[in-house]
């Protein structure tokens, strides 16, 4: 077993999230303190228990007005994770060390963000520092935004693989179906396979519901030791595995030896190995979905389908509630709302609860929660009911 | 827009031609620029420039504008291109064409974009 340190040493005790939608009249702040304060209480825990922050996304507010906001006078552990995307699992990640070491009792991993009214992804990742050769180079060209940057990763993979369209829509069909029965979605409209093939074209092969959702809301949760975990309000869901990775030729896309493989199919087998389980365990997925194909290029890194298999693995109503693998049953990015994928470490604990209502897995036992970002970090948590 | 390390590429790409880094200790041709070598980590570089000569990797076409600078391409074609000395180039590609696939040859040159910034440009080869 390699990194297997973190095995069943960590739970995630509490999860908070606030409603999603555009147009929030709230700041991000407020949004992230709301979201945390549910997180919190969810767990039994009042703020002033918490000991550890790591904020996690480009908007979130620092330690320090969690700190002010809440009146904590004894933080002992802090942490950033700049991962885009990925940070819910960094920060997991990072939260399980420090209750493992004994660093911190409870550690708080807060996001929020009012994007409808503020700077869109094609503005945002060019005022960030790893990226700055993708804006020095590419951006003249005309390469600004995510859809853009990532098209050229799904169109190989179709003309390598035979990977169709229509297999992207699967996702997107699937993915809004189950935010119709979540209720706390942005989209909840259902749509068909020909709606998103008629949907326009925003970066071929990326239609406008091959997209993830431009959203405000909040979402936190609360990490804590598995001995801790049994005196609080939830039942225990444990950390079995977790790992990160990043891809080769880390930010530009385009200089990546192979434009369609990304971080997680190094972090997978690790995150596998720590957990002693696998891709045939799992009864819930949570799946990064910021673009329908790269929820499809993360089942084939994860080892649920070879390279290449990732199309035909998505049809046939696997991935819908009542398939073989019931994926983002709360909407994901793609419905639900765009939440830096911490809506998918919540959603994941809520089902290990047996606590989700209609988008409930029946006996769900084993969840995953993936995390991508910055242009291809990955990660993998396999989350448990109880310590296995 | 232009740092140290990139002065070689855009003096190169204000007359049209494609320049590369290589290492002066393994050889190796990297882009985008780097202090270090990636493969045996010297600091010894020199320009190179292409031959202009490489092959499309993959490609998208823009439909929407993520900066009004750009609404007026639209729709644009963007091309990630093998160049034969090694790395990859995105360029736009001119004409566009509807016949386009993986492993078309392509001769790179440079337009100016946006701003007058010089940009990669593809054309069939």
């Amino acid at each position: 077993m390699t990194g297997g340190t973190l095995h069943d040493r960590a739970a995630v005790v509490g999860v908070g999230e606030t409603s999603y939608l555009r147009g929030s009249k709230d700041s991000a702040l407020a949004l992230q303190l709301q979201a945390s304060l549910t997180a919190i209480r969810d767990a039994g825990l009042e703020p002033g228990d918490i000991d550890g922050i790591i904020p996690v996304g480009i908007t979130g507010a620092p330690a320090e007005e969690y700190i002010a906001n809440f009146g904590l006078t004894d933080l002992r552990f802090s942490a950033v994770v700049p991962h885009g995307g990925a940070s819910g699992i960094g920060a997991l990640q990072a939260a399980a060390a420090a209750v493992s070491a004994g660093i911190a009792k409870h550690v708080l991993v807060p996001a929020g963000r009012n994007v409808s009214s503020g700077d869109k992804a094609g503005v945002r990742i060019h005022q960030m520092p790893q990226f700055r050769l993708v804006t020095e180079f590419e951006k003249p060209a005309g390469a600004i935004a995510p859809a853009q940057l990532y098209a050229p990763m799904a169109r190989r993979h179709m003309e390598l693989y035979g990977t169709t369209s229509r297999q992207f829509g699967e996702i997107a069909v699937s993915t809004r179906e189950h935010a119709a029965l979540h209720g706390n979605a942005v989209m909840t409209k259902p749509i068909t396979i020909d709606d998103h093939q008629s949907s326009r074209l925003i970066a071929d092969p990326f239609r406008l519901l091959d997209c993830s959702l431009e959203s405000d809301g909040g979402a936190a949760f609360v990490v804590s030791s598995p001995e801790r975990a049994r005196d609080l309000a939830q039942p225990v869901v444990s950390l079995a595995g977790i790992a990160m990775g990043h891809p080769d030729s880390p930010s530009s896309i385009t200089q990546r030896p192979d434009l369609t493989k990304v971080g997680i199919a190094k972090a997978a087998p690790i995150a596998w190995g720590v957990a002693g389980l696998g891709p045939g365990d799992v009864d819930v997925a949570e799946i990064y979905d910021c673009f329908t194909y790269v929820v499809l290029c993360q089942l084939e890194d994860m080892g649920f389908c070879a390279k290449g298999e990732g199309g035909p693995f998505v049809e046939g109503g696997r991935l819908r509630l009542g398939g073989a693998l019931p994926t983002n049953t709360h909407g994901g990015l793609l419905s639900q709302g765009h939440m830096l994928g911490m809506n998918h470490i919540v959603e994941a604990v809520r089902q290990l609860r047996g606590n989700a209502g209609r988008a409930q897995v029946d006996g769900a036992q084993v969840a995953i929660a993936t995390g991508y970002g910055d242009m291809g970090d990955g990660g993998l948590a396999v989350l448990t009911r109880g310590a296995r | 827009m232009s740092d140290d390390l990139s002065t070689g590429y855009w003096d190169g790409a204000r007359r049209g031609a494609l320049v590369l880094q290589r290492c002066t200790a393994c050889g190796h041709v990297r882009h985008y620029p780097t202090l270090l070598c990636p493969v045996c980590h010297s600091d010894g570089v020199e320009p190179l420039e292409a031959c202009g000569r490489g092959t499309v990797h993959s490609w998208t076409v823009a439909h929407h504008a993520f900066d009004p600078a750009f609404a007026d391409d639209l729709p644009y074609t963007l091309v990630t291109v093998d160049v034969e000395e090694g790395p990859r180039v995105l360029a736009r590609l001119e004409p566009d064409t509807a016949g386009l696939q993986i492993g078309r040859p392509v001769t790179i040159g440079f337009a100016p974009g946006a701003g007058g910034v010089p940009v990669p440009l593809a054309r069939p080869a």
